[in-house]
């Protein structure tokens, strides 16, 4: 039988029903992995609390969806009584008092939380070199990045600690990283997970999402979490359930190539392999055209400007008064704030709060702010009339594959074009998705899929069936 | 210093505490007085990840008081963050209706001494408040605080903030529209509008200009107010203090400032010009408010008839003034009082009694309002109908009967018995009356029918002496002149 690490969800849940594992032993075998973490993808581990549930869930014989499946969940997201973070200095040490709901939902189908994975800071950062507690590392080659800012969510499931996690995705932030590490990643339609209880960066993009290395898997994630939360009005309802897709045929799908994210500025690579997805999707019966979406040219600078400016606000919260890190010996209460949040922030944080703060100032909101929203409509009508061809849109999730460690921690603009293939489905709240599609030179290379909202089930469809077609699971060598 | 040459322009700024169960955007109970930072919860507290929801509650009571100012509203709006760092507002920002406020236009009339003035109303929107900072130490002031407490109990108590035109032109009219405001939101049940708790508070716009002029003078900002004296007087100090320095040929500078009622003086807080960036902008956590017709419609069905409504009602169906109605009207007791008589007597009537009469009276005595009084609606209707049929005259109604009302609220009938105040009815002894007069004065009875038709007055007089004022005066008099034969 194959090593405990190894199975997929779906295949841990069979072994389990089979009778030829428990949680507990699926969970050891996790927290092993977890604790010795090589990759550094954890910032906290709950090795009692985890064993404490499987026991529980071996012993009383209820079989929800994902019974005993061990689960990573980004630090980005809160739990109760388990040190929640962001990724931040300003909140080391935080034990939350209550819990998102999208975890709640997870432990009710029966997953069981093993820690939290690493991430950039607040969310802001594409490589998770922006964690205030040192990056995660590629498991595919350890010097190089996981991608972020879900790195530590990535790397996990493609590191084989556990087969499920729960990442955030505010521009790219589970499908980048989901690409560089060779795993499946969801960023569903926006509301469809509630954002309650998922520290915020910029609230109108932020979308939860499952990380997997199958697109089963990641589906069963999804099934579990989707619908409406009463404590997110943003939240939809989800009357259509998550389908675990079977299909293996494409017959009669319109597929369409983005083409402003087909040519430059994508590395030669990742061009062939999404070329040869492309010919995949023909082969499996479906028909694929280049669709043009003008507007996408703007979607980075769009984006640079409504993300700063919502984290501008939402992180003026960090205060060191109520909870988090507080500077020490402050003499006024504007020297408290002053150095309480210089050295709680790290440094791509506190650019992204003066940008948006600039942003939104008086006098220059019409030009910035409200600028970039209009955009940002036009982004969205741009993919409706796409939507009105084609079925599914195909691109690159990132224009290359993982970069160097401290490649462009220097250079914040080649960190933002990372997240180009991924921003504009950001901005117009559409569900995609990223699932590996080949190698080069070792590494993965990711597709992204993308559809109109509600549309999970297809995409998932479709993913599954280029999933079958590719064959590409593979597993990162183990390190020394 | 003189007012004279100058138009005081007045416009206000009112929040009032919405009475819901829970906060704006929370589950959280309201409260008064509780142990600090016992009603808080991740929400209210700005922990990280924790979203708004919102009081569906206050977003009905927001539309009612809309429909009460004769105010539009708004198919959608929404609402927005305002940014500012301080300690008060854990989030750093508060959620607050900007540009696009759920309420907006409308008028709100009031009586005050200078006549009606019909009040426009510019918007109401709803917002959370803030947390309350309590200041430990000798004088529980900031300054000497040895320690500040922050009590997140009021943070994130549901407010809709009321903003007026400058239409007022005085304190007192200032003052009173305030009064019948709070009137009309307990009526409805929207606020408590207690100003000492502070569940009702008002900031006032004030300005002066040249009287005949329609330029806006420059305005500075009169800061919360906590009784409805206080804002007259504060107005009132603010006015002269801008007119003397007009005289004195200096500017105002738009700021704002502090009326300090323990010695009357007018403090300046902070100038406008060094005013905050507040960054407003959408706020993305909470959806637009949306409004159907219909909804807006079932709130107003729901709603019970308004001061100003009945005010207009009785104006139309029982002919009384704006003047008595708004009187009588400012109280739902007293409301309700007149109306029980009304329906038993003559409304104009009971109108002038109530107002004038029964009022006055208790003033004096026992310090009742009516409807708190011995005088119950059936009594003051029966002592009405006994002088509207002449049975008993006015005086001794007024003087001798309503007196003893309120002190026993027995039956108007056995009051008038035991005092024997009844009017003479029996036509046949009037006449016999006024025959037995003029055999007693034949000298005045020869001047009356030499055409000195003042002497009348003079028998009316002698048969209302006779009586002890029984006499129904002004039927004596034709008695008088029928049998003098003019």
């Amino acid at each position: 039988m194959t090593a405990l690490h190894e199975l997929t969800a779906e295949a841990a849940i069979r072994a389990i029903e089979a009778g030829e594992t428990s949680s507990l032993e699926l969970v050891d075998a996790a927290l092993e992995r977890v604790t010795s973490d090589p990759w550094h993808a954890f910032l906290a581990v709950d090795e009692d609390g985890a064993r404490e549930r499987a026991r529980a869930i071996d012993a009383n014989g209820e079989r929800p969806p994902l019974a005993g499946i061990p689960v990573a969940i980004k630090d980005a997201l809160s739990t109760r009584d388990l040190t929640t973070t962001a990724g931040s200095r300003i909140l080391e040490g935080f034990r939350p008092v209550y819990t998102a709901t999208c975890v709640e939902r997870l432990e009710r189908a029966g997953g069981i939380i093993v820690g939290k994975t690493n991430m950039d800071e607040f969310a802001m950062g594409s490589s998770t070199e922006n964690s205030a507690y040192g990056p995660t590392r590629n498991p595919w080659a350890l010097d190089r990045v996981p991608g972020g800012s879900s790195g530590g969510a990535a790397a996990c499931v493609a590191a084989r600690q556990v087969p499920l996690s729960l990442g955030s995705d505010t521009g790219g932030s589970i499908r980048q990283p989901a690409a560089l590490c060779g795993c499946v990643g969801i960023k569903p339609t926006y509301g469809a997970v509630s954002r309650s209880g998922l520290i915020a960066f910029a609230s109108s993009l932020d979308q939860v999402g499952p990380l997997a290395r199958t697109v089963r898997d990641a589906a069963l994630t999804l099934q579990a979490i989707v619908g409406r939360d009463p404590l997110d009005t943003t939240s939809l309802e989800w009357r259509e359930p998550i389908e675990l897709p079977a299909g293996e045929r494409l017959d009669g799908l319109r597929v369409g190539i983005i083409s402003e994210l087909n040519g430059e500025g994508i590395e030669a690579s990742v061009r062939g392999a999404v070329d040869s997805a492309a010919a995949t999707v023909e082969s499996l019966g479906g028909a694929v055209e280049q669709v043009s979406l003008p507007s996408v040219e703007h979607s980075l600078s769009t984006y640079y400007l409504i993300a700063p400016a919502e984290c501008s606000a939402n992180l003026a919260r960090f205060d060191g008064i109520r909870y988090g890190r507080a500077a020490e010996g402050a003499d006024s209460l504007l020297e408290h704030y002053e150095r309480t949040r210089d050295e709680g922030f790290g440094s791509e944080v506190k650019r992204r709060i003066m940008l948006g703060t600039f942003a939104l100032a008086s006098g220059y909101y019409d030009a910035y702010y409200l600028r970039a929203q209009k955009v940002r409509t036009l982004v969205v009508e741009d993919f409706a009339r796409a939507f009105e061809r084609v079925d599914v849109l195909m691109s690159p999730t990132s224009p290359t594959t993982a970069f160097p460690l401290g490649e462009r921690t220097d250079d914040p603009l080649s960190m933002y074009l990372s997240d180009v293939c991924t921003i504009p489905m950001s901005l117009a709240g559409l569900p995609a998705l990223s699932i590996p599609c080949g190698f080069a030179d070792g590494l993965p290379i990711g597709l992204q899929l993308a559809g109109p909202a509600y549309s999970e089930n297809r995409l998932l469809g479709v993913a599954h069936a280029l999933e079958q077609a590719l064959a590409l699971d593979q597993a990162p060598p183990e390190p020394a | 210093m003189s007012a004279d040459g100058y138009e005081p322009v007045i416009g206000l700024e009112i929040h009032v505490q919405l009475a819901t169960r829970t906060k704006m955007f929370c589950g959280c109970a309201l409260g008064f007085g509780e142990p600090i930072n016992t009603r808080t919860c991740p929400v209210c507290l700005g922990h990280p990840g924790a979203l708004p929801t919102l009081n569906a509650e206050a977003v009905r009571l927001a539309i009612a008081t809309g429909l009460a100012l004769g105010s539009s509203i708004a198919e959608s709006s929404i609402f927005h963050r305002k940014n500012y760092f301080y300690p008060d507002l854990p989030k750093a920002y508060q959620i607050s209706q900007y540009d696009e406020p759920i309420a907006s236009g409308g008028q709100f009339a009031v009586l005050a001494e200078d006549g009606i003035t019909s009040v426009g109303i510019t918007r109401a929107h709803l917002e959370e408040d803030a947390a309350k900072l309590v200041h430990l130490g000798a004088g529980g002031r900031r300054a000497d605080a040895d320690e500040s407490v922050v009590d997140f109990n009021r943070g994130g108590t549901p407010l809709l903030e009321i903003v007026t035109e400058p239409d007022l032109r005085s304190a007192a009219a200032a003052a009173e529209f305030l009064r019948q405001l709070q009137l009309t939101l307990r009526h409805l049940g929207v606020s408590d509008c207690n100003m000492e708790e502070g569940s009702m508070r008002a900031d006032a716009n004030v300005s002066v200009r040249p009287t005949g002029s329609t330029e806006l003078g420059t305005k500075t900002e009169l800061k919360n107010m906590n009784s409805f004296r206080f804002i007259e007087q504060g107005i009132t100090r603010e006015l002269e203090r801008q007119i003397g320095l007009l005289e004195a040929g200096e500017r105002i500078a738009q700021e704002t400032v502090h009326f300090d009622p323990d010695t009357g003086a007018i403090h300046v807080l902070r100038s406008k010009e060094e005013a905050h960036d507040y960054r407003y902008f959408p706020e993305p956590d909470l959806v637009a408010i949306v409004t159907e017709p219909a909804a807006v419609e079932e709130v107003r069905s729901s709603l019970p008839e308004l001061p100003s409504a009945r005010r207009a009602r009785w104006q139309e169906e029982l002919g009384i003034t704006f003047e008595d109605a708004t009187v009588l009207s400012e109280s739902v007791g007293l409301a309700a009082y007149f109306e029980e008589v009304a329906s038993r007597a003559d409304p104009k009537l009971a109108a002038n009694w109530i107002r004038n009469e029964l009022r006055s009276a208790l003033r004096d005595t026992t310090k009742q309002e009516p409807h708190e009084s011995a005088v119950t609606p059936e009594r003051m209707a029966e002592l009405i109908g006994l002088v509207a049929d002449k049975s008993l005259g006015a005086k001794p109604a007024r003087e001798v009967v309503l007196p003893e009302l309120i002190e026993t609220g027995d039956p108007v009938s056995d009051i008038v018995e035991r005092r024997d105040l009844g009017q003479i009815t029996d036509e046949g002894e009037l006449y016999a009356l006024v025959d037995r007069l003029f055999d007693e004065n034949p000298d005045q009875l020869a001047q009356l029918q030499g055409g000195k038709d003042k002497v009348a007055g003079y028998f009316v007089g002698q048969a209302m002496k006779a009586t002890g004022g029984k006499a129904d005066a002004a039927r004596v008099g034709e008695i008088v002149r029928e049998r003098a034969g003019l």
